[in-house]
Order: structure tokens, then sequence, then C-alpha cells
């Protein structure tokens, strides 16, 4: 497979004399697969998501080398990548209807009069499952459910078709019920149109049951990463041992199929 | 539409008990100056004897006691009779009636030039916060709030009136001009020019302020964020996402601000000699006029429920959110 | 650094407390610097300032001083500004309270009356007031409060009720203190900060309506005001303009001082709570 991007001790610190967020990581992102961005808070994995963005604050330093060798220049937001963020009820814009949000990004992007984008838009609406896709067109968000803002909010970032999905803790404010189905969701889209999918996240469960491969973020730098299989039925770090284990219980049953021999 | 009238009926029936405390206060306030109307009358003819004053006192019903005349004031309030102006020797509701438009006129004008103006330079100042633009903007409007609008007339009369003669100094139109249609609107506006400028450029900096306040908090969301992760133009996120969001306390401080605008006014008619709403207040105030202050006290307070109710309307069509509960989604 | 430190770094800060400050003195030392009657005819009449080293600024119609008006129109200007102001904050802050705690009925009840002070355009009710009651200061002072009282009284109002639910007011409920103290120790303190932050737009606003309210001739006649300073002027608006501009300016830089001064308190005590958050 092709490398999408390529991390070279890629560093960021936030401020001065801060500790640093992210510290010389290196990973390579293929293209097409899903990955899996598993820490806890403080690990440094949202600032890696927000760090391929571009979307860092003001003030923050950025050491190493991002390349695109997929893309050869840095992704472009809403063109090259789309980002899903973790909150969907502050996401979206409580004034606009919902149909003009995704339309938004198809329009810039894609070259397309809003009349097409429209349509575009509702193409989506019906892609992400939400039901009455016509009438939710002009529906506001606050008119929506946590779970079918989150649908929302992922049309959007995939409007103007980009090559890379990245999911900042997209599950992580949504009931357990509902995160599946959007981790279903997201997994569904990823295939039908070949994006690289971020899924970042702290539920290591959750992640390993769709994903490719997985990298285990620790204190601002990465501790293992590879094919999920191989790094939960045999974690070279004592990080990501304990991390497995703190989730394995009875009611996981793809994790206990994978440490059978 | 249909809810528009609901509210309507609603706003009108909770504003009765506080229109209701305002004619009382306003009453027993009237009530205890020293003199009445009919002193003021009679000072202003050099006296009368004790006979004229008993009849005038009974024909304008000022000799019965003070509840009584609470009662009679609010049963014709109820009627929509504002009651007889001693100093004019009208009705109060044909004066108020022919005086209100040239306010309104005003008012109207002067709100719609300082919103207007003063979102679209509070959009410029807000895109960029801390800019260079924004500093210059912000410490403008600091400056510009802080003048009185009566002497920012006068200022404005001594340049444009008198040393360049622009503008006429007073009035609100040439007298016996006999002017119609289209020309008489024309020298309207001429003569409105100056005293609106004065009005709106004071309430063009606050609106300024807040426009650009709103937008600086806008900023901060996640979901402007989330636009420009999108990728969207800086335009349509500075406009569609941001301005459009910071529009709403902009014109919740449209509603505050009426009253206030009300006020204001009454100095300006003053300044620039209109024959206006502000202006017969202080023409009652000088002829103690008491029926004719009430009249005035609660016509204002009509105004101002009547401005708060239409920008609500508009608060409730710019904001999805509200009204959810009533109207349902 | 302390709080007065951070003030004074914020450029608006700075101007703003030295603007003030000039004011101040300048009220203060009026006796001393234009002993005397300001009202008193001094000089010839009309003179155009910078002409007479006697007369800085000029004088008016009559020969008065025009910078001894100047002078004494900043002690009335600030007096009734900071008495109107402080009137009305006190008498929003107990009104506020006493709805907020009351509740029910008497919430009702104070609110309506709320509404109604609101309702009536603040000028025209100070309007009204002054023209029944007199135009002597006190009253003046009363006619402003009236017509600013209510927006303190229905902030209070919000803060108690949202303070009234948090968890250490029931604790102190809990541990059995009196309903007067927990008002006084736990909600007042907390309710207070967004209260005092309206004080300088009130401030400000008062001394408009004064200089207003003088200007409309209902003042009080017996002592110097910028107001009726500025009325004066407009009968030789076309031969004497210094004499309504220089006044009005005043007014201008001491409401622009007001306005600077709460900016800089505003970013200096904001730092307080991002500090402390």
């Amino acid at each position: 497979m092709s490398i999408f991007c390529s991390l070279r001790q890629l560093s960021v610190t936030y401020g001065r004399g801060a500790a640093a967020a992210l510290d010389g990581v290196d990973l390579d992102i293929a293209a097409g697969e899903r990955l899996a961005i598993i820490g806890e808070s403080g690990s440094g994995k949202s600032t890696l998501a927000r760090a391929l963005a571009g979307l860092l604050p003001d003030g923050a330093t950025v050491g190493g080398e991002m390349l695109w060798p997929g893309l050869g220049h840095p992704p472009r937001p809403g063109r090259d990548f789309g980002f899903v963020f973790q909150d969907p009820g502050s996401s979206l814009n409580p004034v606009l209807t919902i149909g003009e949000q995704i339309a938004e990004g198809a329009r810039r992007h894609l070259g397309l009069g809003w009349k097409q984008a429209y349509i575009r838009a509702e193409e989506l609406l019906g892609r992400v499952r939400i039901p009455q896709p016509d009438k939710a067109m002009r529906a506001f968000p606050h008119q929506l459910s946590g779970g079918q803002r989150q649908r929302v909010a992922i049309a959007a970032a995939i409007a103007a078709r980009p090559a890379l999905l990245i999911a900042d803790e997209a599950t992580s404010a949504l009931d357990v019920v509902v995160q599946a189905e959007i981790v279903r969701l997201l997994d569904g889209l990823v295939r039908e149109d070949g994006m690289t999918l971020l899924f970042i996240t702290h539920d290591i469960a959750l992640a390993s049951g769709f994903v490719d491969r997985i990298a285990v973020f620790c204190n601002a730098r990465l501790v293992e990463a590879g094919p999920v299989r191989s790094v939960l039925s045999a974690p070279k770090s004592d990080y990501t041992a304990a991390l497995i284990a703190s989730h394995r219980d009875l009611a996981t049953p793809p994790l206990i199929a994978e440490m059978l021999p | 539409m249909k809810r528009a009238i609901i509210l309507l009926r609603r706003r009108a029936i909770s504003s009765i008990p506080v229109l209701l405390i305002v004619v009382i206060f306003t009453f027993f306030l009237l009530e205890s100056a020293s003199g009445d109307a009919v002193d003021a009358y009679l000072g202003s003819v050099g006296g009368g004897d004790s006979a004229l004053v008993q009849s005038l006192r009974e024909s304008y019903g000022l000799d019965q006691s003070m509840l009584a005349r609470l009662w009679l004031y609010l049963s014709s309030l109820a009627r929509l009779d504002l009651g007889w102006s001693v100093a004019f020797g009208r009705p109060v509701g044909a004066l108020i009636a022919e005086r209100l438009p040239n306010t309104l006129l005003l008012m109207g004008s002067a709100t719609a030039l300082s919103f207007g103006l003063g979102s679209a330079l509070g959009i410029l100042a807000g895109a960029r916060p801390g800019s260079l633009r924004d500093r210059l903007l912000s410490i403008g409007s600091l400056i510009v709030y802080a003048i009185p609008s009566f002497w920012l007339g006068l200022v404005l009369s001594i340049a444009f009136s008198v040393k360049l003669r622009w503008f006429p100094i007073a009035g609100v139109e040439t007298i016996a001009s006999g002017k119609t249609g289209f020309s008489r609107a024309l020298d309207i506006a001429d003569h409105l020019v100056l005293p609106v400028g004065a009005l709106a450029f004071i309430y063009l900096a606050l609106f300024l302020r807040v426009m650009r306040s709103g937008m600086a908090e806008a900023w901060k969301l996640d979901f402007v964020l989330f636009a420009r992760a999108k990728g969207l133009s800086r335009s349509r996120i500075v406009l569609r996402h941001v301005a459009r969001n910071a529009l709403l306390p902009l014109v919740t401080m449209l509603g505050l601000q009426s009253a206030a605008m009300l006020g204001g006014s009454v100095v300006i008619e003053s300044v620039f000699a209109i024959p206006g709403f502000g202006r017969l207040a202080q023409e009652a105030v000088n002829g103690r006029d008491a029926p004719l202050l009430m009249g005035i006290v609660v016509t204002s307070a009509i105004l101002v429920i009547s401005v708060n109710f239409l920008v609500d309307l508009v608060y409730a069509a710019l904001d999805p959110r509200i009204g959810a509960s009533e109207g349902g989604a | 650094m302390s709080r007065l430190q951070r003030l004074l770094s914020t450029p608006e800060g700075v101007t703003g407390l030295a603007i003030l400050l000039v004011l101040l003195s300048a009220g203060l030392l009026a006796p001393i610097l234009s002993p005397g009657d300001p009202l008193k005819i001094a000089g010839h009449a009309l003179l155009t300032p910078f002409s007479d080293p006697a007369f800085p600024l000029g004088t008016d119609r009559l020969g008065r001083d025009v910078l001894a008006g100047l002078l004494y129109g900043a002690r009335t200007s600030l007096a009734v500004g900071l008495a109107a102001a402080f009137s009305a904050m006190v008498l929003g802050l107990c009104v506020g309270m006493a709805a907020g705690f009351a509740g029910g009925l008497v919430d009702e009840a104070l609110m309506r009356v709320v509404d109604a002070f609101q309702i009536v355009p603040a000028f025209l009710l100070a309007l009204a007031f002054v023209s029944t009651i007199g135009v002597s200061t006190p009253v003046v002072v009363l006619a402003i409060a009236l017509g600013t009282w209510a927006d303190p009284a229905r902030l209070t109002r919000a803060q108690v009720l949202a303070i009234r639910e948090q968890d250490y007011v029931a604790s102190a409920r809990v541990i059995g203190m009196h309903p007067a103290e927990i008002a006084f120790r736990e909600i007042l303190p907390n309710a207070l900060p967004p209260v005092l932050a309206l004080s300088a737009t009130i401030v400000a606003g008062a001394i408009l309506t004064e200089a207003a309210l003088s200007f409309l001739g209902l003042g009080n006649p017996n002592i110097a005001t910028w107001g009726s300073m500025i009325a004066e002027g407009r009968s030789v608006l076309r031969s004497a303009s210094y004499l309504s501009v220089i006044p009005g300016a005043a007014l201008a830089i001491t409401v622009l001082g007001v306005h600077l001064f709460s900016e800089g308190l505003g970013k200096a005590l904001g730092d307080d709570d991002a500090r402390a958050a």
C-alpha cells in the first residue's frame, strides 16, 4: 500500500517552556487504511489530530516533519481532509439549517451551485442514515439528537469527497449504543469511498472492533503501533498490555477471540 | 403569522399590569406638584379671581379628590381618551397624534442608520479581533459613545448649518412652503439630516461595540472551528457563521435601547426645534400640564412595549431555538 | 501584581484613571483655582479664549468666567453622577435581592414594578420628576436614579436566583445559618461583581442625563453646570460657538474617562477570574 502521510520526529509544544504535547513521533499512515490512535487524556492523541489538520491554536510550535507523499502538499481543510469533533452539540452552527451546513462544503470545494450542493447534501443525509432526509434538510441542529447531530457532522465533513477523514473522539460524547452505530457508519463510509480514516479514541475496545491498525500513545510519545490483531494478542509494551487488561471482560468477545491461539 | 398574533395577544395582556403601575405611579407623582395646570395657566395669563379659578377647576375636574380623579383617568384611558390639555386647550390624544409622526420619522431613520452602519462597521472590526482595524474602530466608537447627543447636534449645526450652510438649522420642514409630494419629502429629509445624524452617530458607536464584542465571543465557539475544518472561505465564515450569531445579542440591544432613544429625542428635538413628541414633553413640563404629561408617559410606555414586541418577533425569526417550545418543531 | 498595578498596565486603565483624577482635582480645587461664585459676573462679556490672561477660556454673554464654570461644573457632574449611580445601585440591589429571595407573588409584583421603570424612558421619567418636585440637586439625583435602578435590580435578581441553587448555599443552610446571614455572607458577595460591572455605564449615563436636564433648564439654577453652560451658548452660537463647544468637550472627555477606566478595570479584574479558574 502507498503511504498517505509520513511523520518524522513530529513534536508539538504549546507555549514557551511548557512540556511537549507530542514528542518525537515517527508514524506512517497508509492510504486507504483505518488507523486508530489510542491514548488517555493528555497522551497527545488530539494534538496529533490537530497537527495533521493544521488546526493547532496560535502559539503552538511544531518540530519535525509531516510528509504527504500521497497528496504532494499538506492537506487542505475540507478538500483533502474532513474533521469530526467530539461534541456534536457545539460543532454545528445553531442558527443555520443542517442542509446549508452540509452543502456549503460541497459548494466551496466541488464547484457546485447551491442547488446542486443541496441535492448532494440530501444524498449525504441518506448515506449517513438520517430518516426523512428531505425534511431533515430544513431542520436545525437543536431539533436532532446527539447521535443524529454527529451523523450530520460526518456528512458535512465528507461533503467535498476528501481523501482523509479524521474523527477526534467522535464517539466519546455519545451513549454506548449510539457509539456502536456511529462506528459502523464510519466503517461503511470509509470502505465505500476508499478514504483513509484516523480514529482517535481512548476506548481501545471500541476501536479494535473495526480498524486495521492501532497506534498507542502515552505521555506525548508513540508507544507502539501495528496491525490490530498482533498488538492486541502480543503487546510489545507494558502500557499497551495494561490498557488491554483494563478492558478485558466477558462482554468483549472479539478480544477474547483474539487471545485464543 | 398566526403564532405572531397569539404572542401579540399574550404580550398585550401581560403588559396591562405594567401599564397600570406606570399610570398610577405617574399620577401620584404629578399629584405631588405644588401647583396644578390651572395655576400654571393663571400664571401665564396674569392671574384671575377665585370664581374663575373655581370654575376652571370644576370644568377640568381638578376639584375632586385624588382617588376619584385617578379612577376617572383610568376609566377614560380604557376608552382610549387621554384627557384634555390645559396649556394647549386641545385633547391630549389629538396633540400627541399630531406630533408623534415627526418623532417616529426621526427615531426610525436614526435607528435604521445606526443599526445598519453600526453592524457593518462592527463586522469589519470583529472580523479580525485585535487587529489594527479593530483597535481603531473600538477606540473610535468609545470616543463617539461618550459624546452627549445634544452637544453633537449643536456642533453639527454650527458646522453644517451656520458655517457651511448646507442644511437648515431648525424645524422639520420649510414653513408655509406649500410643497407637496416628493419635493415635500425632500424638504423634510433635508431638515432631518442633522438631527438624525446627531442621534444616529451615538447609537452607531454602541451597535458597533455590541456587534464587535458579539463576534469576538462567537469566534471562540466550536462551530467556527468546524467551519474552518471544512475549509470554507474566510468571508463566509465571518459573515454566515460568526456575524450571523453575533446578530442575536445586537437585536436584543436594539430592544433595550428603544426607550433610551425615545428619551434622547426630547433633547434633539429641542436643539433642532422639531415639533415632535419629545418637544411636546418639554412643553408639557414647562406648562405644568399634568394631563398632557400623563398622556406622553403612557404613550411612551406603549410605544416601548410595541417596539420590544417587534424586536422579540425579529429575534424569534433569527434564532430557531426560540419558540421551539411554543410552536413545535 | 496587585490589582492597581494590573489596572495601570492597560492603556485604557491608565488613560481613564488619569482623566478621572484630573477631573476630580479640578472639582476639588475649584474654590482655590477660581475663588468666589462662578456665576458672578467677572469681566467683559464675550471674551474669546486665550485673549485675556485673566480669563484663559474667555467669558460668556454676561461676562462670567468660562474656566470657573468649567471647574465648578466638574464638581456638579461628578457629584451628581456618582451619587445618582450609587443610589440606583443600592436601590437595585435591595429590590433585586428581595425579589430573588422572596420568590412567588412578591417576586412577580416586584418584577412588574421593575418592568414599569424599564419601559418608561429614563429621561422622560427624570423630566417628569424634576419638573414636579423641584430643581434642587438631591431631587435631580433621585430623578436620575429612578430612571436607572431597574437594570441593576433585574441583574441582581438573576444572580440571586442562580446562586441560590449552588451547593455552597445549600450547605450553609444545612449547618443552620440564618437566612439573613446566608443572604449577606454567601450570596451577596457573589452576586455583586457583575452588578458592579454595570456601575460604570450607570455613572456615565447619569452624568449625561444631568447635563441634558440642565441643558433644558431643569437643573439647579444656582450652581454652575456644564449643561446650562451649553444652553447659554446657544443664543450666541453663530458668533461665540466656543461657549457651547468647550463645556461639551469637557463632558465628552469625562464620560470617556469613565468608560476607559471601567474597561481597564474589567480587564484587570478579568485576569483575576482567568487566574482563579
